[in-house]
């Protein structure tokens, strides 16, 4: 029996791949951003797309985001298939404008005569020391914006899998890559078939039976991390990843709770007017008599992103996800 | 040991590494703005054009007019008139080829008419029944676009595609005087000229943002100067001078098509009217000055030059005017009917997939129409 040597690859090399190969297949892709080409861009995401497409096909524009993502629209209008890199979540901000007002409805102003196919890739989150406007968690600004998709990968195989779907998605796409995983490292081999993955589709990361975490990106491993530790509680965790904030996979994230009659969403954007308010509603509309406890949220502080010294007391962690689920009404079970 | 000596070397002056990149003088705007019309230049322009144009113009006019009186019928929610811009309005149509696109702000209904949009259709957006009434790829038009600018940049990403695919096509994008003062103006120009994109930008200085007066805009010396900061050609032009205006934005498409890059024309024009029918322009301006612009009319101007040269007699303005009059009554008549609106549409095209929530909400909207009866 022989096994395929598997090396071990980054997120951001999966990123890479993801959009070379996108590029291979369909000449109408095409990468820009701000030191996107000869650079590779600042987390080497792009690296050697310029060298081995022609700046042509990834191109260094100038730095200007409502720019880049304006002229993307009018490259999407005439068929091409943009891939826009924002270089960091709080330089997305100059974006905005072109992407609520047209990037997000232009189908629906048009009765779908003009979908715009934009993939647009924003580093997020924190946990890296980053300074100041290096570390935004902007997904509720994204989901609260009809007509864009929302996703987010937690791991080196759908980083591949869900970025392959952003591009080949007649829907504009919001990319959120959690930024501090960038370095993560999983078993994955880039030279083997790879599947994409739909968008849209939560997964249960780890089984359980006492509570649901619900979470994506970034939160996700904290999640893992803080169901391993609650074994010594007495605590068998089912962690949800979502990947896709828009479309919301209710099925999966219902059925879970269902089955364990109490949850927990865990997210670093802040928790007031944050995504885990809707997620806490819809679960509680949908499974209110299978509930044992409120639902309740682990966020980020309804704080401006602190200085980085400072980044570790606001960012969820296992001993704070572990103290809201030890809050889950548990006496009522004994 | 000093930081200096260190390094190796002193140079009192910067390195070689800066050079001018461009002679502005050739990109500097015309002094005075460009006249054909009561010029020499006239006696060289091609009288079947300017025929064609004052028919336009004629037809344009008519056009507001009938669009404004359907305000006033509430057949329209709003209608910002571009009457007294007609030159404008229609040059940008009629300087384009058919494979390329025009990119137009919400006051240029006028200019996608010109351009062969059913007037009906145009004015979609203005009645409320949808947001844009046609198929953008139909006429190469995008959809008129109301957040000031930021269609600009759509002209310029637009452009750059299609010369990165070979393919021949300029983009004409229209934007106002207050338009220019905004972040997207600024990104677009300059895109563009990296670019080196097809692209032409028509900037309709009308004098006012709804009630601003363009000294409360910018300081520039012209807005046509602003294309000399990006590294392109500024051109001013009379906005009313109908010839003046096709063949300074025909120049353009020619040196956009010709691969020399973007031009910014900015047209010195007059908004007649009010900015749509809601406003109230007697609260910021007086009679004498829009009465000054009325004697300056684009269509008086080409009348004038048709008649005194012989080139239009009464039955040739007769005949323009009956064409118009055709025309707004079938504008007339075709607005006059109801829209035909299905609710389900709301649902039909945010995504090219409903997602499970979409679904949930079109499933609760059809049940609430069931329940009124209103099932289409």
């Amino acid at each position: 029996m022989t096994t395929v040597a598997v090396k071990p690859a980054t997120m951001a090399q999966a990123l890479t791949r993801a959009m070379r190969d996108a590029m291979a297949a369909d000449p109408t892709v095409h990468v820009m951003g701000e030191d996107v080409g000869t650079l590779g861009g600042v987390f080497r995401v792009t690296d050697g797309l310029a060298k081995e497409f022609g700046e042509d096909r990834c191109t260094d524009t100038p730095l200007a985001e409502a720019g880049i993502l304006g002229t993307a629209v009018g490259m999407a209008m005439y068929g091409l298939r943009p891939v826009v890199e924002m270089q960091f979540d709080a330089f997305a901000y100059p974006a905005f404008e072109q992407l609520i007002s047209h990037v997000a409805r232009m189908r629906n102003r048009t009765r779908g005569t003009m979908p715009l196919p934009i993939t647009i890739r924003v580093p997020y989150g924190g946990g890296i020391g980053g300074v100041e406007h290096h570390s935004d968690s902007s997904e509720a600004y994204y989901l609260a914006t009809p007509g864009l998709h929302v996703v987010t990968p937690a791991t080196v195989a759908d980083a591949y899998g869900l970025l392959r779907a952003a591009i080949a998605s007649d829907d504009p796409v919001v990319f959120l890559e959690p930024k501090r995983l960038y370095w993560s490292k999983d078993s994955w081999n880039p030279d083997e078939p790879q599947s994409v993955e739909p968008i849209g589709r939560a997964v249960v990361r780890r089984s359980g039976r006492s509570a649901t975490l619900i979470t994506y990106g970034p939160s996700v491993p904290v999640c893992l991390e803080a169901a391993e530790a609650a074994r010594a509680e007495g605590w068998d965790l089912e962690v949800v990843d979502l990947r896709s904030l828009v479309p919301f996979d209710d099925e999966t994230v219902c059925a879970s709770v269902r089955r364990t009659g109490r949850a927990v969403v865990v997210h670093e954007s802040g928790g007031f007017g944050g995504p885990g308010g809707e997620i806490a509603a819809r679960v509680t509309e949908r499974c209110f008599h299978h509930l044992e406890a409120p639902v309740l949220r682990v966020a980020g502080f309804d704080i401006p992103y602190p200085p980085p010294m400072l980044e570790r007391h606001h960012l969820p962690g296992v001993d704070r996800i572990l103290d809201a689920v030890g809050r889950l009404q548990w006496e009522a079970e004994s | 040991m000093t930081v200096m000596e260190q390094r190796g070397g002193y140079r009192p002056s910067p390195p070689p590494a800066w050079q001018p990149r461009t002679d502005p003088a050739p990109l500097l705007p015309d002094a005075e703005p460009y006249r054909v019309l009561g010029t020499e230049a006239a006696g060289k322009a091609d009288p079947g054009l300017l025929r064609r144009l004052y028919a336009e113009l004629v037809r344009g006019r008519r056009y507001n007019a009938q669009a404004t009186a359907l305000t006033k019928q509430g057949r329209l929610a709003v209608y910002p008139s571009s009457t007294g811009q007609e030159a404008c309005e229609v040059a940008a149509a009629l300087v384009l080829q058919d494979r390329d696109w025009l990119f137009p702000s919400y006051r240029d209904t006028l200019a996608a008419v010109a351009r062969g949009l059913d007037p009906v259709e145009a004015l979609t957006l203005l009645r409320g029944d949808w947001h844009t009434g046609y198929d953008p790829h139909e006429h190469r038009v995008a959809p008129l676009c109301t957040p000031l600018a930021t269609q600009l940049p759509h002209a310029v990403g637009l452009a750059h595609a299609a010369r990165l695919k070979g393919d021949d096509v300029v983009a004409l994008a229209m934007v106002g005087d207050g338009g220019t003062s905004e972040g997207d103006f600024h990104e677009a120009l300059n895109f563009a000229a990296v670019w080196q994109a097809p692209v032409v930008f028509l900037v309709q200085n009308n004098g006012f943002a709804i009630s601003v007066p363009l000294a409360k805009q910018t300081a520039a010396p012209s807005l046509a100067h602003k294309a000399v900061g990006y590294g392109m050609p500024g051109r001013l032009v009379d906005g009313n001078d109908a010839a003046a205006v096709h063949e300074v934005l025909a120049d353009a498409v020619r040196h956009a098509r010709a691969g020399g890059g973007p031009t910014l024309v900015e047209a010195i024009t007059y908004r007649v009217e009010a900015h749509t029918n809601a406003d109230d322009a007697t609260r910021y301006r007086g009679d004498a000055e829009v009465d000054a612009w009325r004697d300056h009319d684009p269509i008086k101007l080409l009348e004038h030059e048709l008649t005194t040269r012989g080139l239009l007699d009464d039955a040739g303005i007769q005949a323009a005017r009956d064409a118009a009059e055709t025309m707004a009554a079938d504008l007339r008549e075709r607005m006059n009917q109801d829209p035909v609106l299905d609710p389900m549409d709301l649902f039909a095209h945010v995504y090219a997939e409903p997602t499970p929530q979409l679904l949930e909400q079109r499933a609760q909207l059809q049940a609430e129409l069931e329940a009124e009866g209103e099932t289409p």
